[in-house]
């Protein structure tokens, strides 16, 4: 269903070109510098309505998203939906439609089952903005890691980047790899055998098989996506190394035997850090679980830019309620 | 009364016929077949069926009417309205009723509301276990006499082989088909479509074939021991197609249907997150739709039934992960079978009307249909295989709109539907 009133959505990294991941990143780094001044506001987006539709807990990416509303003067509106929309006994598109009818601009959703943002843009007048959709993307993410591995190695094309934890259930493993394979990264996936499907290797070929209709850029080749039988193999020459958070809930799925066991063997750790590039960056989602995935010495450590993260992931979302709600890409 | 379906192309494979005829018919009942140009019998009505197929009744074998208990989704009065619209003369409701259809009781009821409808005859399918929960035998013996044709815990099967190896001994006294959804849902519990490279991609829990597959050899080891006829539900996969293949070369008592969305859709469907694509089994992956296709094709598959499983829309407007399984299918079965069998080539229409007719009637060991031999009872389906015509939600006879189908464009489609001589369906 086309939209009475077309605005631009986002709902993952997967249907956006290159070229449309630099202008959202070129925008983000004109709007980085707002959040240094002594009056962090600029008129941008006066007027105009933002909601954030959270299903699922978050403070960091709610937070996050609030603020870039307010300091580009949007009205924002925070909603909390403890659990699903079948609970209240109202449908999720009734839940998406009448908060549509109150006319925001944008509906910033984050919901803990894959595809929701897909549905509610089907019949919203708003802009959506995925803000994360069960284990399918979290493109405000990886946007935001793109504009830390940019502005401390130049570019991404050509660098390798390692991922490593619960790849299964990521959405941030998902929209990262769409967003780094094609911008020209090599990335290379591992951990637990029971989280890491072998298949993986083959979401970007299943891309490359589509129908068409998503624009793909020349540099994206399935060879530029690895998964790997063992951590150390993805770490060795990594220019960047992204870990994952993992779920403490997984545990009871059986997933792997403890928490110490895969603090053992797959853990992020100095030594094991050793085997990447000496130059090598840290980035990882957040919230950590330190002394699981991430031993506190490298979190900690000048390597990790998990802070920058956070940082830019205000600039990154700035720019994408821009973008979203009509304005247009601003160049470095 | 006198009836004649005049002029038609008559296939009937159970009686070895394809060839020009007429067939009439006397107080419901097939009296005899006249060839055309040999005068119409006094006092007849004529249905002028030229230039149109004549089949016997078709027959699913493999419905969810939603009576006594999920009313708002369909009745049986709909559900038969919508069987007879997609030209099946004949349905065959599962079990998964609340109260499950596990006592002779209910599945006389069911069969008393379908004959007050009046349109489509039911055969309602039994369940294995007490509501179907997997730990006692229901009573089967009852429930056939009651006018049951088969057992079935679809949706549920019985996890345990034991209890199922159990359930076949026991079924093979009645002479009742267990009706097997293979699932092995230690493997698949959670997932909501194929578990393969497009569930990864759009981080759906995934389904995996081998749920299907492992449940299947399962099942077929237990036939052979037992000696039951076991008929697997919607097989969807190339294993289960590979076991049935390997098991009926062995001379096991086994015979398996396919829906028509497994035959037509792969994973593919389920990008953009339609609930009206999710569905158990799920839609598979392309490598399992060509093995589908290869045991239609080679005679592996037996017969085509729709799983029509209607949903009202506020249960569909959910979440993917929440939204029920299930798709309608009455009225668009054999739409699909002709875009996606006939015309591609896979099968011819004598085929179709084995699948679809005689090779139900033939498993579910139901007299008198299945064919239109003199003597035999009157459910005719007339097709018109050059009809050109659009499927759509909304004018759906069945009470729900659940269909990924919606807007398709099919040619051939039913022209009409006779169920004990009387005309129930005309376009």
């Amino acid at each position: 269903m086309e939209k009475p009133f077309r605005r631009r959505d986002l709902l993952g990294i997967r249907n956006l070109s290159a070229e449309e991941i630099v202008g959202i990143l070129d925008t983000a780094e004109n709007f980085s510098e707002i959040s240094n001044r002594e009056v962090k506001k600029v008129p941008a987006l006066r007027g105009k309505t933002v909601i954030n539709l959270f299903f699922e807990a978050s403070t960091r990416t709610r937070t996050s998203f609030e603020l870039a509303a307010k300091r580009l003067s949007a009205d924002a509106v925070n909603i909390s939906v403890a659990s699903s929309s079948v609970s209240k006994g109202e449908t999720l598109i009734d839940t998406a439609m009448n908060l549509d009818a109150m006319a925001p601009d944008c509906i910033v959703v984050r919901h803990s089952s894959a595809g929701v943002p897909h549905q509610l843009a089907k019949v919203s007048r708003a802009a959506i903005v995925n803000a994360g959709d069960g284990a399918n993307e979290h493109p405000t993410q990886a946007l935001l890691d793109a504009m830390t591995i940019r502005e401390h190695k130049k570019q991404i094309e050509g660098l390798e980047v390692a991922i490593v934890g619960d790849i299964l259930h990521s959405r941030v493993a998902r929209s990262n790899i769409h967003l780094l394979t094609k911008m020209g990264a090599k990335v290379r996936v591992a951990g637990p055998g029971t989280l890491v499907p072998k298949d993986f290797q083959h979401l970007i070929d299943v891309e490359s098989q589509s129908d068409g209709t998503s624009p793909k850029s020349k540099i994206q080749n399935p060879k530029s996506l690895v998964v790997c039988d063992h951590v150390e193999d993805a770490l060795d020459g990594a220019d960047v190394v992204m870990i994952l958070r993992i779920q403490r809930e997984r545990q009871d799925s059986a997933y792997f035997p403890t928490l110490r066991e895969y603090s053992i063997h797959y853990g992020l750790t100095n030594e094991r850090l050793e085997r990447a590039k000496k130059d090598a960056i840290v980035l990882h989602p957040g919230p950590m679980n330190r002394g699981i995935e991430i031993a506190s010495e490298v979190a900690d450590s000048s390597r990790s830019l998990i802070l920058d993260q956070v940082k830019y992931g205000v600039a990154v979302r700035m720019a994408v309620l821009y973008l979203a709600t009509g304005g247009s890409v601003v160049k470095s | 009364m006198k009836l004649l379906i005049a002029n038609g192309h008559l296939i009937d494979p159970a009686a070895q016929e394809n060839t020009g005829m007429s067939v009439l018919i006397e107080d419901g009942k097939v009296t005899a077949w006249i060839k055309p140009g040999e005068g119409v019998p006094e006092g007849c009505e004529v249905f002028d069926a030229s230039g149109m197929l004549v089949a016997p009744g078709f027959i699913d074998m493999h419905v969810h009417l939603r009576e006594p208990g999920q009313e708002h989704k369909e009745t049986i009065a709909s559900g038969c309205a919508a069987a007879v619209a997609g030209g099946w003369t004949s349905v065959c409701p599962m079990p998964n009723t609340n109260p499950v259809n596990d006592n002779a009781a209910i599945t006389r009821y069911m069969i008393e509301q379908a004959e007050r409808a009046g349109l489509a005859n039911i055969f309602p399918i039994g369940a294995i276990t007490k509501s179907s929960d997997g730990t006692e035998l229901a009573e089967m013996g009852e429930m056939k006499s009651a006018g049951a044709v088969a057992v079935s815990d679809d949706g549920r099967p019985v996890p345990n082989a034991g209890m199922m190896r159990r359930a076949m001994q026991y079924a093979r006294d009645f002479d009742l088909p267990v009706i097997d959804h293979c699932e092995d849902k230690s493997l698949s519990s959670g997932g909501v479509m194929h578990e393969g490279r497009v569930s990864l991609l759009l981080g759906l829990k995934g389904m995996p074939a081998l749920a299907e597959d492992i449940d299947a050899v399962r099942d077929i080891i237990l036939a052979k021991d037992t000696g039951a006829h076991i008929h697997i539900a919607h097989v969807s996969t190339k294993g289960a197609v590979e076991a049935v293949r390997h098991a009926k070369n062995e001379g096991i008592n086994v015979t398996c249907e396919v829906t028509p969305h497994h035959f037509t859709l792969t994973d593919r469907a389920v990008e953009g997150y339609d609930t009206n694509t999710k569905m158990a089994p799920p839609l598979r992956s392309q490598e399992h739709l060509e093995a589908i296709i290869e045991g239609i094709k080679d005679g592996t598959i037996d017969s085509i039934a729709t799983d029509h499983a209607p949903h009202h829309a506020d249960e569909k407007a959910l979440e993917y992960d929440r939204a029920p399984m299930g798709i309608t299918g009455l009225e668009t079965a054999i739409g699909l079978a002709f875009n996606e069998l006939v015309h591609k080539g896979v099968i011819g229409l004598a085929r179709l009307v084995e699948m679809c007719s005689t090779n139900p009637a033939k498993i579910f060991r139901l007299e008198g249909r299945g064919t239109l031999a003199t003597g035999s009872i009157a459910d005719v389906t007339v097709i018109d295989p050059s009809r050109v015509w659009t499927y759509t939600n909304a004018e759906s006879r069945s009470k729900s709109r659940n269909s990924p189908f919606d807007g398709w464009q099919f040619q051939g489609g039913v022209a009409a539907t006779f169920v004990g001589g009387k005309l129930v369906y005309k376009i």
